[in-house]
């Protein structure tokens, strides 16, 4: 039994993102979609492992936009469904998203957006709480691990009673933190799955579920943002602690709650600040908001990213001026609190003594003026025995020879890593999911202006699903001359091997149908082939070959993620320097092997001033053998 | 709106805590059971207390150093402790340690550390130069005289066959040091809710490590 199922009264640590699949499961949710992405992967990972003892159907879709209408499908035929992703996917579903805020919802359906404020694993810090304010859609963002939890189950029945879809958005540090949670009850819902579409066209529970008329259906959507914002007024999750005349208010929602809470305690402020937590943050509670604002004049708002709340207070405050008075705010667009990075307890320390002109230090300020050794930073590299070591190597090489500045245009995955000197840099753009294609569609199509560069695009294979194939067709279609390469290591390697349609099982374990790469992309008209990234030689001709054709090629490097369970642990070459062959420090090589090609398994040994292999590191994909002019690295087939 | 959902933490009355919020960092290098160790670390405590835990943890597996928080006390406190603030910093690796300490120790804060460096690629192929166990030592104790060097991963290694129990042996030696309500059954308690069928070998190797404070 999974714990999540458990029903003692015991709290666990719980993460963030558990507690709020835990709180989906206490709402009795049917249905649960999402596609992986940091910080929001195991909600829908932990709703997989109770799939079947809760009866919840949980799937990995192939994108965003996808899993936001299967959610939307469920919620149409009467069932509670949850959707879940980072803060990019929300960009992605936002134009379905944009249409399902205006046709309105029937069962319960919250969509869960985890934000990467500082993009701790993440190549954009982007924003998703705008989205609620511009589709006019409720907001909740939970500000501790119980909240998450109850603010998850509440959801579902603030999204039956306004009929629309609800947002909660939460974030890194608290998705990917743990804390007490203590469990209610788990409903066990008998259900029937029914779409009623036969009513008359403007009823919301028999009707099509559509947008038309649309400004009628915008103006139901502005109703209903005017009565949450009463049901917001009366909502416990919006909280105030301090005193009743505080000489500061901070006024601030998520897990900014306990960075500003650390911060009064540090500077000993209990009996001059007061915190208001908001929990649901669009529609703003008014009532609420005027009730603390009028407590004291100089208001701090504290908030991760774009000043989302600061832009609102501010407008509230203004309106609201003749009956409580002129406020002075610190915040953001006064550069109180930074526009950009995440935020943490210090920041929060630092906006308040610079407010009330408190001197504060901290011990290792002291530490850092006493200690002289540094370590060295741990710059992140390609796992040992990583395919894309391999296939960037064989790029690397064929761009150097052909010697036309040749270039690759990439996006988000482990791969991303090519931008830095551990992949060879030959990737030289990196934006959005399936954005590298794209993007080398259009460089491909720009031969009328003389462009002479061969132009290369990678993608992995879960990224292929997603947003790749679109690119393609428009790459083919407009006869653009590119090199497409699919780094398959058939896996969603990145966000901790979630499965994806090329693989023949489902998010919960069952058999499914695979999507062959190799057929859609003949089937689209592209010349392909097929090649193991592990054997250079190969790799390289195909690849030379393909950036001299004129047309639009795809090559499929294909060799599993070494991370991939079932292949830990299993060598299928012993690898060994022979010492009388490396020709050490002083060789002509230059120590290609450890200081250009960086495999974490070859080590230089100071002693011999030679290279060496770690065992315990190798993985014994055998590449750097073919790496070394000397021939010096060698291989034994394991039996 | 229905008031089961308006279930707020409240204080609770919580074991015989040193300080309030005890401040805890566990830190080392991805692999080394970092996150695991913060999760059983935290567990020990439950239910008496309220624990938050941050992790760093978004590439760890391709070699990021990995970094928890812990925060013990009778409420919910950041998942992020300010600098300077630490009470006791773990260190699974002594580099991390070190790096952890100057960022977050204080002359009160108590250092148990692993003594068997892990070192990054950058040193390993020859391009960067790693601080010698002498320098680290010396370093960590200008920041505090609270400091434990424990061979904990070879330890493992020798008498368990198992270096990542290097992790447990450290939890071992925190609860050897009496630094917070927390014993063998707790340990027990915690271990068998996550890794139950590796209960018996992890007992062990906490054992070993309060043996290595006594």
């Amino acid at each position: 039994m999974s714990y999540l199922a458990d029903t003692s009264e015991n709290p666990y640590l719980l993460m963030g993102n558990e507690a709020i699949a835990r709180g989906a499961l206490e709402a009795g949710v049917n249905v649960a979609t999402g596609y992986p992405g940091t910080p929001s992967s195991e909600i829908i990972e932990a709703l997989s492992t109770i799939s079947q003892e809760k009866n919840v159907y949980v799937e990995w879709s192939v994108n965003e936009k996808v899993a936001l209408e299967v959610a939307a499908a469920a919620s149409f035929a009467g069932l509670r469904a949850l959707c879940a992703m980072k803060q990019n996917g929300v960009y992605v579903a936002s134009d379905f998203l944009l249409h399902l805020a205006e046709s309105g919802t029937r069962g319960g359906i919250v969509l869960v957006s985890c934000d990467d404020p500082g993009a701790l694993s993440s190549v954009n810090e982007g924003e998703s709480r705008f989205f609620a304010r511009y589709l006019e859609i409720p907001l909740l963002e939970p500000g501790n691990f119980q909240q998450a939890k109850e603010m998850a189950a509440w959801a579902f029945e603030l999204s039956e009673t306004l009929k629309s879809i609800v947002m909660i958005r939460s974030v890194t540090r608290l998705s990917h933190a743990r804390g007490n949670v203590v469990f209610g009850t788990l409903p066990s819902p008998a259900v029937q799955a029914h779409f009623v579409h036969d009513g008359p066209f403007l009823d919301p529970d028999t009707g099509p579920a559509t947008s038309f008329p649309v400004v009628h259906k915008h103006r139901l959507q502005q109703e209903k943002i005017d009565h949450a914002r009463k049901i917001f007024d009366e909502c416990p999750f919006n909280l105030y602690t301090g005193p009743e005349t505080p000489d500061l208010l901070i006024v601030t929602s998520s897990i900014c709650t306990l960075y500003a809470q650390e911060a009064v305690h540090e500077l000993n402020l209990q009996s001059r600040v007061g915190i208001l937590n908001l929990g649901t943050t669009w529609p703003l509670p008014s009532n609420v908001l005027v009730k603390y604002l009028s407590l004291t004049d100089k208001i701090l708002i504290v908030e991760e990213v774009l000043p989302f709340l600061e832009e609102q207070v501010k407008v509230l405050a203004a309106e609201m001026a003749p009956h409580i008075g002129v406020k002075t705010f610190y915040g953001k667009v006064d550069n109180t609190i930074p526009k950009a990075g995440e935020l943490n307890p210090d920041i929060v320390i630092a906006a308040l003594s610079r407010i009330f002109h408190l001197p504060y230090e901290s011990a290792s300020a002291d530490n850092l003026r006493k200690i002289q050794v540094s370590v060295p930073d741990r710059e992140l590299t390609f796992c040992p025995g990583c395919p894309h070591r391999a296939a960037f190597w064989s790029i690397f090489t064929v761009l150097t020879q052909d010697g036309r500045q040749g270039f690759v245009c990439g996006d988000i995955g482990c791969y991303t890593l090519d931008l830095f000197p551990c992949g060879f840099s030959t990737l030289k753009t990196v934006h959005a999911m399936g954005s590298g294609i794209g993007m080398a569609s259009g460089f491909g199509t720009l031969h009328q202006f003389s462009i002479d560069q061969p132009v290369l695009a990678v993608c992995g294979d879960s990224t292929f699903y997603h947003a790749a194939i679109p690119a393609l067709i428009n790459a083919i279609h407009h006869q653009s001359n590119l090199t497409l390469v699919v780094l398959d290591n058939s896996s969603t390697a990145m966000t901790g091997f979630q499965p994806h349609p090329g693989l023949p099982v489902d998010a919960v374990g069952n058999v499914a149908p695979v999507i062959d790469i190799e057929g859609i992309c003949r089937a689209i008209g592209a010349k392909v082939q097929i090649k193991d990234p592990f054997n250079l030689k190969e790799t390289q001709k195909t690849l030379k070959r393909m950036i001299q054709d004129k047309k639009t090629n795809v090559l499929i490097l294909r060799q599993r993620c070494a991370l991939i369970p079932e292949k830990r642990g299993k060598k299928e070459y012993s690898m060994y320097v022979d010492p009388e062959k490396c020709s050490g420090k002083e060789g002509e090589c230059n120590r290609i092997c450890t200081q250009l090609f960086g495999c974490p398994g070859i080590v230089w040994d100071k002693e011999s001033d030679k290279a060496k292999i770690d065992e315990v590191l190798c993985t014994g994909c055998g590449v750097c053998m073919n790496i070394c002019p000397e021939k010096a690295i060698k291989a034994e087939k394991k039996g | 709106m229905d008031k089961k959902y308006s279930k707020n933490l409240t204080k609770i009355k919580s074991r015989n805590l040193p300080k309030d919020p005890y401040n805890i960092i566990i830190t080392g290098v991805g692999g080394q059971g970092n996150v695991m160790a913060s999760r059983i670390l935290g567990e020990m405590l439950l239910p008496e207390s309220v624990v938050t835990t941050g992790d760093t943890f978004g590439a760890s597996q391709r070699g990021g150093a990995v970094m928890s928080h812990l925060r013990i006390s009778s409420t919910v406190w950041s998942p992020q402790i300010p600098k300077g603030k630490a009470d006791l910093i773990v260190g699974l690796e002594p580099g991390e340690a070190l790096r952890a300490a100057k960022d977050y120790g204080n002359s009160n804060t108590v250092v148990v550390t692993n003594t068997r460096p892990v070192y990054p690629v950058g040193v390993t192929t020859g391009r960067l130069e790693y601080p010698s166990l002498q320098h680290i030592k010396e370093a960590l104790l200008k920041i505090t005289d609270r400091v434990w060097f424990l061979n904990a991963t070879d330890t493992a290694l020798r008498d368990l066959q198992a270096p990542i129990l290097g992790n447990t042996i450290l939890l071992g030696a925190v609860a050897g040091l009496k630094l917070l309500p927390i014993d063998k059954k707790d340990f027990e308690r915690a271990v068998s809710r996550h890794l139950k069928d590796r209960l018996e070998i992890n007992v062990k190797a906490f054992q070993i490590g309060m043996k290595m404070v006594e």
